[in-house]
């Protein structure tokens, strides 16, 4: 089925039991409901992540993805709140709007390669920021508080999701929401990387030159390549900003970006599935460390050091060994 | 009938200097036509200006009656004219049969959306890539590394790892840089070989940029000579032997370079 071993299909099926029957069922058993607002935010995180390892995949190292969070976050809210959009149709607007900045944005800079995309782009996350602030619609530093959550969707009058409202549990429906985003994030993802466009991104990382030689339109594959990239994280920011019910200028910030950026090399570049176990990882990682109070930061920079020095290939390199993909 | 590639009036400045001096001359089709040079004489700048790698600084070139100078190396290579590299230039972490796939990818008949989802038609380019890369590997001898990360590969088979990738994309127009440095004997004749079936097979005018003469006479219909960026000869193999211009340029190692 689509390319796919047995093996791997019970590795998903095993996956997709787990997020969405065993999580729910030990949650509900233990009662540390706080656990659905952590996984929630690991999994949307984990699809912000999926768009810079993407960018990554065509050896750009993307440390803005901040920046589209924070333009779908808002495009979602300034939706929603201000033009009474339904948030499930201000949540494709929001990933589009942030893939069209991307082609605005990447249209200048993504012929940069190497420090000089990275430092660009590092800064583009302060840009938005400062833009928020700026601007009457984002409402400056005030932001925009009060979004209501989700209303029920229904199309020919079939109700497919019902009023976030209405509910008595919205941590379990937003569970829910995101671990469906996500799984269909790296579903597109794994899909990509293994067809065309993931044989031509790949040899654009390899060789920019060689691949333009056999025809390869580098220029637009980059542009196509970081517009999803910036999909996927309008998509994350987007959602983010439905569950807390608030956008603000910092919600998304420079260190989000980086960590988005630590997340992809934590879980290993050569694995579609890597950013999601970087993601957990790191996101549970940091939150460990806050026992050991201010030296928080030192530790935690320390085991990444460690990390990257001795599993150059991420996380995953370990369960694969070398030279395995996927 | 009209030539394949006119290069006409071509000239290329970095800064002061001058890489090509106000170069023309003809490329007929099915021809194998070397150009050689001293080192820096200009010949991989000619090159890269065939296949718009570097815009000219003025003059054209001209394929099948279109200027193909000044455009994207893309889009040149999405015409039928396409370059080596005289630099190992290869993907490294993919084995030779996955890069010679990739370099096939013009040739699919599906959309990219098609491949995302897996449809049919994907499915068929797929496997006629794969049929083809085993053939084409097979035609050049290089089956037994099909499976090689390209990074693990000895000098004289990334040279021809190099063509292959040029090849796979079934091009009119191969223009190969430097393609047997690096060789030995037996592997230059080898390689020799290879590219003239490649003319009488595979119906490909070869352009190549050579110091190997031995293998640069016994190859070309005709041989365009460059010094310091000027043209300085033009003719058969016996007639650039006997060239007193080109024997002026090599002086000095007459001998051994020219072959005589
Ligand atoms: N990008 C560049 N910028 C500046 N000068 C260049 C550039 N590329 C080539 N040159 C100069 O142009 C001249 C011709 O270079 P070219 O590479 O075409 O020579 P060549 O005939 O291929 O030499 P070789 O046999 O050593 O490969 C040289 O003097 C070289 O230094
Ligand atoms: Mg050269």
């Amino acid at each position: 089925m689509l390319g796919f071993s047995s093996k791997q299909l019970i590795g998903v099926g095993v996956f997709l039991f787990v997020i969405f029957i065993g999580v729910p069922l030990v949650i509900g058993a233990t009662g540390r409901w706080d656990f659905f607002f952590t996984l929630t935010s690991v999994a949307l995180l984990a699809i912000a992540s999926a768009g810079v390892w993407l960018t990554f995949y065509i050896g750009r190292i993307n440390i803005g993805q901040g920046a589209f969070a924070l333009i779908g976050a808002y495009v979602s809210a300034i939706l929603v709140v201000k033009a009474g959009w339904s948030f499930w149709i201000s949540l494709p607007a929001a990933g589009l709007f942030a893939a069209v900045v991307a082609v605005l944005i990447g249209l200048p800079i993504l012929r940069l390669r190497g420090v000089y995309f990275a430092m660009i782009t590092l800064v583009l996350t302060q840009v938005v920021t400062l833009t928020a602030l700026a601007l009457p619609i984002t409402n400056g530093a005030k932001g925009i508080s009060n979004i209501p959550l989700p209303s029920g969707l229904s199309i020919f009058g079939i109700p497919l999701i019902p009023d976030f409202g209405s509910m008595e549990n919205t941590k379990l429906a937003f569970y829910l929401t995101a671990c469906v985003l996500m799984v269909v994030t790296y579903a597109a993802l794994y899909r990509l990387v293994n067809s065309r466009l993931g044989h031509l991104c790949r040899s654009m990382q390899q060789n920019e030159e060689l691949a333009s030689s056999i025809g390869v339109n580098i220029a637009y594959i980059r542009i196509v390549i970081f517009a999803i990239s910036s999909f996927f994280g309008g998509i994350g920011g987007a959602m983010f900003g439905s569950i807390a019910q608030s956008v603000y200028p910092s919600t998304f910030v420079v260190a989000d970006s980086v960590n988005f950026m630590l997340n992809c090399f934590l879980g290993g570049l050569g694995y579609v599935f890597g950013p999601m176990l970087g993601t957990l990882v790191l996101y549970f990682g940091w939150d460990l460390l806050f026992e050991i109070g201010k030296y928080q930061m030192l530790v935690y920079s320390m085991i990444l050091i460690a990390v990257i020095r001795f599993l150059p290939n991420g996380l995953l390199s370990v369960r694969f060994g070398k030279g395995d993909k996927k | 009938m009209s030539p394949l590639i006119q290069v006409k009036n071509v000239t290329k400045k970095y800064g002061g200097l001058t890489a090509n001096n106000d170069i023309s001359f003809d490329v007929s089709e099915n021809e194998i036509l070397s150009v050689i040079g001293p080192n820096g004489a200009g010949k991989s700048t000619l090159f890269k200006m065939i296949s718009s790698f570097t815009p000219t600084t003025s003059g054209e070139v001209i394929y099948r009656g279109e200027r193909i100078s000044n455009l994207k190396p893309h889009i040149v290579a999405r015409k039928g004219v396409v370059r080596t590299f005289q630099e190992t230039t290869i993907f490294k972490s993919m084995t030779v049969r996955e890069s010679v796939v990739v370099a096939q990818h013009l040739r699919a008949k599906a959309s990219l959306a098609g491949y995302f989802w897996g449809s049919k038609t994907a499915q068929e380019d797929v496997s006629a890539f794969g049929k083809y890369a085993d053939e084409l590997l097979e035609f050049l001898g290089m089956s037994e590394i099909s499976n090689e990360q390209a990074s693990n590969l000895p000098q004289g088979s990334l040279r021809a790892l190099g063509i292959a990738i040029g090849l796979a994309t079934d091009p009119k127009v191969l223009l190969l840089d430097e393609p047997f440095a690096g060789m030995n004997h037996d592997e230059t004749m080898n390689m020799v070989n290879l590219v003239r079936s490649v003319r009488d097979e595979r119906g490909v005018t070869v352009m190549l940029v050579e110091h190997d003469m031995p293998a640069v006479m016994n190859i070309s219909d005709r041989i365009v000579v460059l010094n310091f960026g000027e043209k300085i000869a033009e003719g058969t193999p016996s007639e650039i032997q006997n060239n007193e211009k080109v024997i002026e340029a090599y002086l000095g190692s007459v001998d051994d370079e020219i072959g005589m």
